[in-house]
């Protein structure tokens, strides 16, 4: 089952510099299971310690955020497009309280 | 160093006058690498915050696919500090996500001065830049003055 998946600038330097990787699964979380056999390294940057996505990320099947779509649980098919990109937030709040402003 | 044309400093500045107290966010982008800032496109904070901003998920795949489309890059990425220093804070750092992009920050907390200054965020470490502006302001008789990091006074737009 292939999945395209597209890859922001910043996580490059772990498919060798391609914008699209082809991968497989029936759920996101496989999807970056399966990528980080090839592209070693590419999951621990998605998801935290804790296993949950990281919310310096935005993660989209197709045109739905995947947070809308049960995060890692997020069902795939075949011909999916995944889209990563980098959150922009920012601001003069602190750190700690900005994620958890992300959180909710 | 960040080159742009006053005409796009300029939209920025009223975005973020306009939305203040709230912070204010967009970004320009321009060809794939010219860096070269000509689109500007104002996003929505979806926080409405005074202290904190993020791009609208649904909004920013949306402008970023169309970057696609037109083999565009984000050229500069702002926000505005509306009551602090032009300056990146820890948050804005941890989420720099564009190790490419010009990090532009204008601060509206003085009314009559904008502080508008630029930065490369790269694995952490904040560079500052110096901003160079081109081109003729879109209102001839702006009276907008901006004070830039690099500048030691306040640069006075009506002087040319």
């Amino acid at each position: 089952m292939a999945i395209e998946v597209r890859i922001p600038t910043i996580l490059r330097t772990y498919t060798a510099g391609a914008k699209t990787v082809d991968g497989s699964g029936d759920t996101l979380a496989d999807l970056l299971t399966d990528l980080d056999g090839r592209h070693s390294g590419l999951r621990g940057r998605l998801i935290t310690q804790e296993g949950a996505l990281h919310k310096f990320v935005n993660v989209y099947v197709n045109d739905e955020d995947v947070r809308f779509l049960g995060s890692l649980d997020a069902k795939l098919n075949d011909g999916d497009t995944v889209t990563i990109l980098p959150a922009v937030a920012g601001g003069a709040l602190g750190l700690l309280a900005a994620a958890a402003m992300l959180g909710r | 160093m960040l080159t742009i044309s006053r005409a796009i400093l300029d939209a920025i500045v009223s975005h973020a006058r306009r939305d203040h107290p709230d912070e204010a966010c967009g970004v320009v982008t321009g060809p794939a690498g010219s860096d070269t800032p000509t689109r500007h496109i104002p996003m929505d904070n979806v926080e409405r915050s005074q202290t904190f901003y993020r791009f609208d998920p649904a909004e920013q795949l949306r402008v970023w696919r169309e970057m696609d489309d037109r083999d565009e890059e984000p050229v500069v990425i702002y926000h505005s500090h509306t009551a602090t220093e032009a300056y990146p804070s820890r948050t804005d750092v941890s989420f720099a996500g564009e190790p490419g992009a010009h990090y532009l920050l204008v601060s509206t907390r003085e009314q009559d001065v904008t502080e508008v200054r630029s930065f490369r965020i790269l694995d952490g470490v904040v560079t500052e830049e110096p901003v160079k502006l081109v081109g003729v302001p879109a209102d001839g008789d702006a009276v907008q003055s901006y004070m830039f990091g690099q500048s030691p006074v306040a640069v006075d737009y009506e002087c040319r």
